[in-house]
């Protein structure tokens, strides 16, 4: 499928670093809002089980934040080492959005965790309150910075060219670029949800274990009610998303549908599975519904989806994998829907904590949002290949002119200290987990 | 006015970098005196001397690099493209230490040992690689047609090799006047020797390399032996031996904070120095930090942020030191 050129192990590389980065951020989001929630109502109710949650989860957000700091500074640096030729021409644009995110969310969120982390004793409870709100707000505003400086990558404006450069025009419209407000939506709520159903497993492990404490069902209960209003929000704003992609990048679309050809005026199916074969320019055991993929992106079943091949084969990205991974990602959407409205129902009857098929289920997917985070960013970003900037510089032309036996060697090192390190913090997340939130005081920390 | 604003942000990028070296300095450093002390319970002290405020330390690299990318994307481009290999290995020393600040408590006794090393060799390695970039920059980098002409190994010569060692010494330097500060008892002791011993060899190295660089590049060797710039820069190495013999004094007077910012102050000569040497080039020796400026509608858009956030950001940085603040002892960390 590949040639191992250089450009290839670069992207590989790329991959595999941003892939292992985006967990941490995910969790760090979604977890920083939930402890700035438990600690409000700790101040609030002075019930102690906000308290001990409390505890429990700003030790596993520590591990986790400190994992996300040490990933992240490899991203701000690789776009120079591996991508020379893209930052030349297009960091003008992306630089200064870096430079945002950092100035407004990573000093905020640094700033503020040595006294969320270590500073109960030092600060009163308020100002200790106001330091964990920083922490979650700079974890909000980072992601506002670097998916304007993504979604500008995929839907582009604001700029001229000069002299083979890049050169900003309008910022506002750089940052409020076209598919920029559906990407910001759909991340940060995937951030939400991807936490939701990490804190869920969590509690379900426990309950299954038979740790049936006030602490553990507070943590099912919250992370369930988030899951019920989250999961089924984030199919509306993939829709929006996939409408506004259909848009803008239209053969995007047409890879994730796995769609070749339009015939007729007949309107496009739904393809629930197929292999499609790049080569042949069409699928293979396909299994399609007739008309509903008309239907959803059109919302018309007169009109028909863009089809692939209406651009030529040097446009189209690699239609095998952005099929897959879209439909992985709207597959465990599904079951993680489900998930919400299950509980619904058990919470109803009485038996949300008992449950023992729920709360395996619930256990199952205990890492399904991340999941799914990863594989939407697959179907987004291999959906905008050939092109690193849509439209504007390829791929192939973005990269740094090192050989392949040096490439090679980095993306080795990195795929073994990044398992090897991650791995092991993984561990002590997990040993963290099963500890479970104890009868914890704040003078005993 | 015309502000000159290239200018103005290669100013914040020097600042950035100051602040960095400085502030991740010495909690490097204290990976790097690592070696010296054997004791579990004092590891802990100075690792939690730290812990608190790494990550703010740390995103001061991250400003560089970034910002860097904003205001002179072509520099961004050829400079790291060239210095990819030592950068890499930076990185992922950066890791290694980085996540040992929390598995050293979190591992269990067994896996201890194993993160101690981890945060000891992280920092050494972290550290000395960025000395060879450092050195490397000085010697400058190799651009034919607004592209990285030269070849992989460029940076590894004995000059960048020998500011990786100097670099060190710079940073165990920063963390033993650090720890001066933050210690008590037999460890504060120890430091207190330790840095006697380091100052005596950074000025020796700073002496070394001021005399090795002029033979590296000789536009270096111009700007620093005409006249009359030998009569403004003379003051430079003159004060690095005053601050250097005011540090010694400072350390056997028993002092508490002084030792920490007369090394500050000899760090911020070195950095002086090697700003007379470099300028005006942002890649030496030949593209100036004009010609590889971005686009003026880039450096004023983020001048405004960076001119209502950095104030901001040294208040809020400021306020969480003076939160920590004090010696540390046994039992401080949330551990």
């Amino acid at each position: 499928m590949f040639d191992f050129d250089a450009t290839v192990l670069a992207r590989i590389q790329f991959a595999f670093t941003i892939s292992f980065h985006i967990i941490f951020p995910a969790i760090t989001i979604g977890l920083a809002t939930y402890l700035a929630v438990l600690e409000g109502l700790w101040l609030k109710t002075a019930n102690e089980v906000y308290q001990q949650l409390y505890q429990f989860w700003s030790k596993i957000f520590a591990i986790n934040f400190g994992m996300g700091v040490v990933s992240g500074i490899v991203m701000a640096y690789q776009f120079g080492t591996h991508w020379s030729a893209f930052s030349a021409f297009a960091g003008s644009v992306t630089g200064p959005l870096l430079t945002y995110e950092v100035l407004t969310a990573f000093f905020l969120e640094a700033g503020f965790l040595g006294v969320m982390l270590f500073g109960q004793q030092k600060v009163g409870k308020n100002l200790h309150f106001f330091a964990t709100c920083m922490v979650a707000t700079g974890t909000i505003i980072s992601t506002f910075w670097i998916l304007a400086s993504n979604s500008w990558m995929q839907t582009p404006q604001g700029f001229e060219i000069v002299n083979n450069r890049v050169i900003p025009v309008d910022w506002f419209q750089i940052v409020f670029n076209p598919s920029f407000p559906y990407r910001l939506a759909h991340m940060t709520v995937a951030a939400f949800i991807s936490s939701a159903f990490f804190v869920g497993a969590s509690a379900a492990w426990h309950l299954l274990k038979g740790n049936d404490t006030p602490a553990i069902r507070k943590m099912l209960s919250m992370a369930m009610w988030m899951a019920l209003i989250v999961a089924p929000l984030q199919a509306v704003i993939g829709d929006f998303h996939g409408l506004n992609t259909l848009e803008y990048q239209p053969v995007k679309v047409a890879a994730m549908e796995g769609h070749w050809r339009n015939e007729g005026d007949k309107p496009t199916p739904l393809i629930l599975f197929a292999i499609p074969d790049m080569d042949a320019e069409k699928n293979h055991f396909s299994l399609e519904i007739p008309g509903l993929a008309s239907l959803i992106l059109k919302h018309d079943l007169s009109k028909q989806v863009p089809a692939l091949t209406e651009y030529s084969a040097e446009d189209r990205p690699n239609v095998l994998l952005v099929f897959w991974s879209f439909r992985l990602m709207v597959g465990l959407g599904l079951l993680m829907i489900f998930a919400g409205l299950w509980s619904a129902y058990l919470r109803r009857k009485g038996s949300l904590y008992s449950n023992k098929h729920f709360l395996r289920f619930v256990l199952v997917l205990g890492p399904a949002g991340l999941l799914a985070t990863l594989a939407g960013w697959f179907t987004t970003e291999l959906g905008r290949q050939p092109w690193v900037i849509q439209g504007l510089m390829r791929t192939q032309d973005a990269v740094s002119s090192h050989s392949v036996t040096h490439l090679s060697i980095s993306l080795g090192i990195f795929i073994v200290s990044y398992c090897g390190i991650f791995g092991v913090g993984y561990r002590y997340m997990m040993r963290l987990i099963r500890k479970g939130p104890g009868i914890e005081v704040v003078t005993s920390h | 006015m015309e502000f000159d604003l290239p200018l103005i942000w290669f100013g914040i990028i020097i600042f950035a970098t100051l602040m960095y070296i400085v502030m991740d300095g010495f909690d490097l450093g204290i990976g790097i005196l690592f070696p010296f002390i054997h004791d579990e319970d004092d590891r802990d002290i100075m690792v939690n001397t730290v812990a608190p405020v790494w990550d703010g330390n740390e995103t001061w690299l991250v400003l560089g690099g970034a910002s860097l990318l904003g205001a002179f994307p072509l520099a961004y481009a050829i400079v790291l493209e060239a210095l990819t290999i030592p950068l890499l290995i930076m990185l992922l020393a950066l890791i290694f230490r980085g996540v040992a600040f929390e598995f050293r408590f979190k591992s269990g006794a067994e896996a201890k040992p194993f993160w101690d090393k981890a945060f000891m060799f992280g920092s050494i390695t972290a550290t000395f690689s960025q000395g060879v970039v450092l050195g490397a920059f000085i010697s400058g980098i190799s651009v034919s047609d607004q592209q990285f002409s030269g070849s992989s190994f460029d940076w590894l010569t004995p000059f960048s090799l020998f500011c990786g060692f100097g670099l060190m010494l710079a940073y165990a330097l920063l963390g033993a006047t650090w720890l001066v500060k933050k210690c008590q008892g037999e460890l504060k002791t120890t430091m207190q020797q330790l840095a006697k011993v380091l100052t005596l060899c950074l000025l020796l190295t700073i002496g070394l390399v001021s005399l090795w660089t002029p033979f590296v590049q000789p536009n270096i060797a111009l700007r620093w032996f005409s006249l009359p710039n030998l009569y403004y820069f003379a003051p430079v190495p003159v004060l690095v031996l005053a601050c250097g013999w005011a540090l010694i004094k400072s350390l056997n007077r028993d002092d508490n904070y002084q030792p920490f910012l007369l090394t500050l102050g000899l760090i911020f000569l070195g950095f002086s120095g090697l700003g007379i040497s470099i300028w005006p080039h942002i890649i030496p020796p030949n593209i100036s930090l004009w010609q590889a400026a971005a686009p003026d509608s880039s450096l004023s858009f983020m001048l405004v942020g960076a001119l209502m956030i950095i104030p901001l950001i040294l208040v809020y940085t400021f306020w969480s030191y003076y939160v920590f603040r004090g010696k540390v002892t046994k039992d401080a960390g949330y551990h």
